[in-house]
Formats: structure tokens, C-alpha cells, sequence
């Protein structure tokens, strides 16, 4: 976290808007790109949704690197880089956050706990017609690898192309959160890392 | 010193036990839990011997902290807003006491009800009870100010007011730590009756804080947290209050912001420096998380002065969170927006989780209550407040901690017979026990569900008061044993405990029935804890 007075270390600014449903692991993506962006010494601000809303609801999470300091804990309208989304419909919901030529990185597989889940066909539509996104089956990909419970960690391998951050520092951050889990854990989310990232540069054009 | 990433409910944690903090006193409330939970998560307080367990209530948490204040050591109180309401006797009353020990109280408050029932901003609080309050704009600052009020809690003997808000709550960023401190000795205050507010003694007291005043309006003015900067574009000047300063300067380049700025994270308000920005600037814009308490002092009752612009004349929203947004539409400065929300995206409000008990509570609790009128459930603060969304529509009432069982009794007693109070295990030790007593000696018709899944779970199952204790407690109080029931609430048990509710609701007195269950939540929690250690051991 120590403010860049290095010279060679190059200008960065990625502000990174992370949603889902509460449960679904949004935080140990934030918590794995945070991590990182502090061994990257880079600063870091990252807005969280504890409570209420962590019930099964919308949730989202703010997350701000860059090589100078930051001010506001929010992300303004229209000004996020990149959307990262582990379920479809919730990364529609945060379009308004986005620069007009930042990334979508979404999962396709919904999370259905409302009555009035729209057409899932329709929400993908959608999302198709974004002019920069990323759509994976993360579910099928972490089910695939034999990492049933690393479809989160799928959605942020796939986000790493517009992340700016070196991938072997996001690899060491995963082992130093995951760590404490066992090495068959570690293993099964460097796994999903990987499978996200070979999606999204085969499907990048 | 070490660098770390923390939230800034961490902050403020990390901050008291660096400083000499030898006790924590909280009851869970979003968005201050973590304060607490850091503390008794961390290997620095278990060996530092810091006393964190969790109160009954705000209000017992504190009186226990003014009594360690009392007796000379360091003590933090953390609470939500309207969490210090419950706590406000002893909050109020302590400005009159003074403190011996720095005493903190620390109140999160949630502006757009991410999480609660209002969004009343404690500043008020802060003013009403005359004491100094903080009031970080960053997780840093968060961590500086809480060694600041200690020493300024001792050397003015007051407590001092924490004011913290959602956002900087649950934000992380870095945060450099100092040199630890150790804590301070048992040592009485010099005037053994300074605690003794009997009214002759009182009054003497209440002078002391009155004339403190001034005091505390010079240290304001001479603080490190209160900032002018003199810019050169004098036709507006800016107050902003807290974190709303980081919104200001997000919207400019290299956050160069090209009018003056008084940025207030202490009061109360610095007289000398609120006068310079009136004098130097043609208009004022006030920018306040929260209510516009600045805003208030500043205008007045009549409003005579120059034009001061914020909440009041719609220059920002009345109500909610400051976001970057707001704040450079009262600049006029426009963005370039991406476009709505897709008309397909449809709300997601939170819901029960799959398997919780509650929902097996409210099944059973609707079928009992269908020979009956609609609009007779008062419900309380907690998961199962979730009963009111769709499908179960199974509550009319949620006010504050522990109003199930007593709007109960009055809605009984306007003839709403029979009334139904639902409320938690956590929530009844929390205010629940005192509305019960008052049903028991009133012979209220009414039927009490306390839903018991042996945890607070809407905060994230900190462990409950309650715990083995409710049975007891409530015939301690005087509920007859034949009337009181535990149900397991599972499918496979419905009919039968919708017969138990059904023949209770016909009961013309006090009946209470506690459907048991753990939380699923926590549940999990122990089994993958479980599991953990056996693949240790194996």
C-alpha cells in the first residue's frame, strides 16, 4: 500500500464493480484482487455490502486500484472499467456504472430465488448485444475442472485480461486467502483461475 | 509500521487496541458489528486481556463501559444509530458524569437504510448531550482519531462521540499502524461523587460541561481534522462534513478543487473557520452525510444571510447517501452516462435462506391464523422481519427492538384479540423481557412466538444472550408452564404445531411458544469447522 514514487512503475487506475447475489462469493473475489493489488503496491479501496441485503439479495461490491491515491470509496456513475459479475441478470443492473467502452465479465448461469426471474434467454440477449463483454458458463467450467465450488473464481480468471495486475500475483494472493483451506482447495481455485483466463483469450477478439 | 488492509470498522478496532483500550461493549447492529468482532477475533486483545464478549443491549453495553471509564481504564462502546437511542439514559447522562477513563462511544449510522429502519444521523445526539464528536472521512483517519479521543476523552474528562457512517463502515483500504500503547491502571476519578448526579449534585456538574464549551469549540478549531483550504474561486465555498470531502474532490482533476473547501471531521463546528468561508464566498454549498445538521446551524430560523445551498433547498437530496453523482450535479457538473438498467432486470430484495426455520414458523403461524381477521402480528427486529415480503405476508409490525410483545398488549388492549407478538431469541434478551413482564401483570390475551434459532443472525450469528435461557427466563416472569411450548419447526411437524398455535390463540391470557431451530447459517458454519478439523487430524 505504499504510494508509487517509483518512476518505473507504470500509471494505473481500475475501478472494478463486482455483483451477485449474497452467497455467492463476491467477496473472495474482491478479497483475491485486493490482495493483489496491495502486493502490487498499489492503493486500494474497496466498498463492501454486509447485512441485510447479504439475505439472497443484490449485492455489489466497490473496488478501486490505482497508483495514486483515492479519494471516494464510491465509483461515479459511468466511470467503472470493468463489470464482474458471477450471475447475468445482476450484471445488467450495475450498466449504469460503466465507462462506455469498459468490459462486462458475467456468468450465464442465473441464480433463480425470485418469483419474477425474467426470461433467462432475454437477459442474455442482453448481454450479447454489450459491445465488450465476456459470457462464460462458469458453473459447466468449474464442473468440468472438478472445482464445483470455484465458479466465482472461474468469473475472475476470465476478468484478468482487463485487470492490469500480473497473473502470478493474483495466483500468490489466492493461495495466501485460500491457504488456511487446505492444499486441495488452493488447487481446485488456481484451477478455476486458469479456466477463466483460457476462455476469455479464446472468445476475445 | 505495518501496513494493512482493513475495513474501517477494523480501523477504529485496531486503532483502540493500540491504544490502550481495556474493554469493548456492544450489542450487534449493522453497520457497526465488525468493530466488535475484530476485537475478539484478534490475538493482540486475547494477550493484551481486552474484554470483548457481547452485551445484552446498547444500553447495558453502555453503562458497563462508563463503569470501567469510572474506574480508570479505556473503554469503547459501538453501537448502530438507533442503537444509541436504547443506550441514550446513560449516553446523555454520562456528558453530565464526565469520564475518568477516555470513554468512547462509537454509533454507525446507515443514511439510505441500507440495513435499518431510519436513518437518523447521531451528530444530533452528539449536540444534544454537548460533547465532541469525531468523525473520520477515511479508514486512516478512522484509525488516528480513535488514539485522538482517547487523550481527548482524559484530559477534558468527556466522553467523546464517534460518528461513523455505512460507507467508511464497510470500506477497506490501507491503513499504517502506531507504536502500541499499554493500558492505564486502575485509578478512581480525584472527586468520588463525581459520578453521584443527584440533583445537587448535578447541577454542579451540568456547569462543568456547560462551561466546557468554549473549550471544546477552541479545540475544534485548533484540531488537525479540521481543514481550510484557502482555493482561489471565491464565488462558492464548500463545507463538507466527513467523508463527504472525498466525493467533493473525486469529481476534480488530480482532486484540485478550484473553490475554498472547510472540510469539519470534529465539532463542535469551528466558529472561527465557519465565519472565514461565510466572509470570504459569495454562497455556500454544505455537503453532509446525513442529516443537514451544518446546514441548520448556518441558515438559522430566518435565513436572512447569504444563500447557503444543500438539503433544505434541493441543491442535494433530502434524504439518502452522498455518492460522487450528487455531488457534481450540485456542481453542475455533468458526466457522460452509459444509460439505464435494462427494463428486463427485476428487483431482488433478500429472502429467507433455504431450510431457515423461520419459514417453517410463518407457514404454521398463517395456516393457525386463518379463522382470524388479517392485521394482528406484530413482529420485531430481526431475520424474520423477512416474513413481511412475499409469500408469507405474515407480519403487520416492525418498529424497534423489543416492540413485538408490547404493541401486542396495547393493540389487545383496544380489543385486537387475540394479538400475536413474533420476535427473536436475541432480540427478546435484547427488550423483549421487560414487555413480557408488563403482558404477565396486565393478563394480556396475547400469543408470544419467540422464534429461537439460538443465534443473532441477522447481523451474522454473533452468539445470543439467550442462549439456553428462555424457558427460564420466561417463567421466572410468571408465563404458567401449560401454556408456554417449544415446537421444532420442520415440515414434518406442521399440522401438529399449528394445532398447538391454534388452540394457544384461544387462550384468553399469556401464551408463549418458542419454535426452536438453529440458524441454517450457523449450522453450516459448525459443520465446515468440523470438518476442517478432521481433515487436520486425519
Amino acid at each position: 500500500m505504499k504510494p508509487c514514487n517509483n518512476e518505473t512503475m507504470k500509471q494505473m487506475k481500475k475501478d472494478i464493480i463486482l455483483a451477485g447475489v449474497g452467497g455467492q462469493g463476491i467477496l473472495s473475489i474482491a478479497a483475491t484482487i485486493g490482495t493483489a493489488a496491495v502486493n502490487s503496491n498499489l492503493f486500494l479501496k474497496q466498498s463492501e455490502v454486509h447485512g441485510m441485503s447479504q439475505r439472497g439479495g443484490d449485492v455489489q461490491s466497490h473496488l478501486r486500484l490505482s497508483s495514486k491515491k483515492i479519494s471516494s470509496d464510491l465509483i461515479p456513475n459511468s466511470k467503472a472499467d470493468i463489470i464482474i459479475s458471477v450471475e447475468p441478470m445482476e450484471a445488467l443492473r450495475y450498466l449504469p456504472m460503466l465507462s462506455p467502452d469498459g468490459w462486462v465479465v458475467t456468468n450465464i448461469k442465473a441464480f433463480d430465488n425470485i418469483a419474477n426471474y425474467p426470461d433467462i434467454a432475454k437477459v442474455l440477449d442482453e448481454i450479447n448485444s454489450l459491445p465488450r463483454h465476456i459470457a462464460l458458463d462458469a458453473h459447466q467450467i468449474a464442473k468440468d475442472i472438478g472445482s464445483l465450488r470455484s465458479a466465482n473464481i472461474v468469473v475472475l480468471g476470465a476478468a484478468t485480461p482487463f485487470l492490469d495486475l500480473d497473473y502470478s500475483i493474483l495466483e500468490n494472493a489466492l493461495k495466501s486467502i485460500f491457504g488456511n483451506k487446505g492444499e486441495k482447495v488452493v488447487q481446485a481455485n488456481l484451477d478455476a483461475l486458469k479456466a477463466g483466463k483460457e476462455f476469455a483469450e479464446k472468445n476475445l477478439h | 509500521m505495518q501496513k494493512l488492509l482493513l475495513l474501517g470498522d477494523e480501523a477504529i478496532a485496531q486503532g483502540a487496541i493500540d491504544a490502550g483500550l481495556s474493554g469493548i461493549y456492544a450489542y450487534p447492529g449493522t453497520p457497526s458489528t465488525e468493530i466488535t468482532e475484530y476485537v475478539q477475533r484478534s490475538r493482540e486483545a486475547k494477550d493484551k486481556n481486552i474484554r470483548s464478549e457481547w452485551s445484552a443491549n446498547e444500553k447495558t453495553a453502555m453503562e458497563s463501559a462508563i463503569g470501567m471509564s469510572y474506574a480508570g481504564k479505556r473503554a469503547m462502546v459501538c453501537m448502530k444509530h438507533v442503537g444509541l437511542n436504547v443506550a441514550a439514559d446513560g449516553f446523555i447522562n454520562s456528558a453530565i458524569t464526565g469520564a475518568n477513563g477516555g470513554l468512547i462511544v462509537v454509533a454507525a449510522d446507515d443514511p439510505s437504510m441500507h440495513s435499518s429502519q431510519n436513518e437518523q444521523d447521531s451528530r444530533f445526539y452528539g449536540k444534544f448531550a454537548m460533547i465532541p464528536i469525531l468523525e473520520p472521512s477515511s479508514q486512516q483517519e478512522a484509525y488516528d482519531m480513535v488514539r485522538y479521543a482517547f487523550e481527548y476523552s482524559e484530559k477534558m474528562k468527556t466522553p467523546v462521540l464517534f460518528r461513523i457512517t455505512t460507507r467508511l463502515a464497510h470500506s477497506r483500504a490501507g491503513v499504517e499502524r502506531m507504536k502500541s500503547i499499554e493500558q492505564n491502571l486502575v485509578k478512581l476519578p480525584e472527586n468520588l461523587k463525581q459520578y453521584i448526579l443527584l440533583p445537587a449534585l448535578a447541577r454542579k456538574q451540568y456547569k462543568v460541561l456547560l462551561n466546557n464549551q468554549e473549550k471544546f469549540i477552541k479545540e475544534s478549531e485548533n484540531s488537525n481534522f479540521n481543514n481550510y483550504y484557502d482555493n482561489e474561486n471565491e464565488k462558492l465555498g464548500i463545507i463538507t462534513c466527513g467523508l463527504a470531502y472525498n466525493y467533493l474532490a473525486e469529481n476534480f482533476e488530480d482532486h484540485k478543487i478550484p473553490y475554498p473547501v472547510l472540510s469539519i471531521r470534529q465539532y463542535p463546528a469551528p466558529t472561527k473557520l465557519v465565519e472565514k468561508i461565510y466572509d470570504d464566498c459569495d454562497e455556500l454549498l454544505i455537503l453532509e452525510e446525513g442529516a443537514p445538521v451544518i446546514e441548520e446551524l448556518l441558515k438559522g430560523l430566518l435565513n436572512k444571510g447569504k444563500p447557503i445551498k444543500g438539503r433544505f433547498d434541493g441543491t442535494i437530496p433530502r434524504d439518502g447517501e452522498l455518492n460522487p453523482k450528487i455531488v457534481a450535479d450540485s456542481l453542475g457538473i455533468t458526466y457522460h452516462e452509459y444509460g439505464d438498467i435494462p427494463e428486463i432486470v427485476t428487483g431482488r430484495p433478500p429472502s429467507f435462506c433455504p431450510g431457515c426455520s423461520h419459514i417453517d414458523s410463518y407457514k404454521a403461524l398463517n395456516e393457525a391464523l386463518l379463522d382470524y381477521s388479517k392485521g394482528r402480528v406484530f413482529a420485531d427486529i430481526g431475520c424474520y422481519t423477512l416474513g413481511a415480503l412475499e409469500p408469507y405476508n405474515a407480519i403487520n409490525s416492525c418498529v424497534d427492538m423489543g416492540a413485538s410483545i408490547t404493541m401486542a398488549i396495547g393493540a389487545a388492549d383496544a380489543g385486537l384479540v387475540p394479538a400475536v407478538a413474533v420476535i427473536g431469541d436475541s432480540t427478546f434478551t435484547h427488550s423483549g423481557m421487560t414487555g413480557l413482564l408488563d403482558a404477565i401483570n396486565n393478563k394480556s390475551p396475547i400469543t408470544v412466538l419467540i422464534l429461537d434459532n439460538s443465534t443473532t443472525g441477522m447481523t451474522g450469528g454473533q452468539k445470543s444472550s439467550a442462549l439456553g435461557k428462555i424457558e427460564q427466563i420466561c417463567i421466572g416472569l410468571g408465563v404458567e408452564k401449560e401454556h408456554m411450548h417449544i415446537l421444532k419447526p420442520l415440515k414434518k411437524y406442521h399440522e401438529e404445531n399449528v394445532s398447538v398455535m391454534k388452540s394457544e390463540l384461544k387462550y384468553n391470557g399469556v401464551s408463549v411458544i418458542i419454535p426452536r431451530r438453529e440458524c441454517v447459517q450457523t449450522l453450516n458454519k459448525r459443520m465446515r469447522q468440523k470438518l476442517k478439523v478432521k481433515e487436520v487430524e486425519s
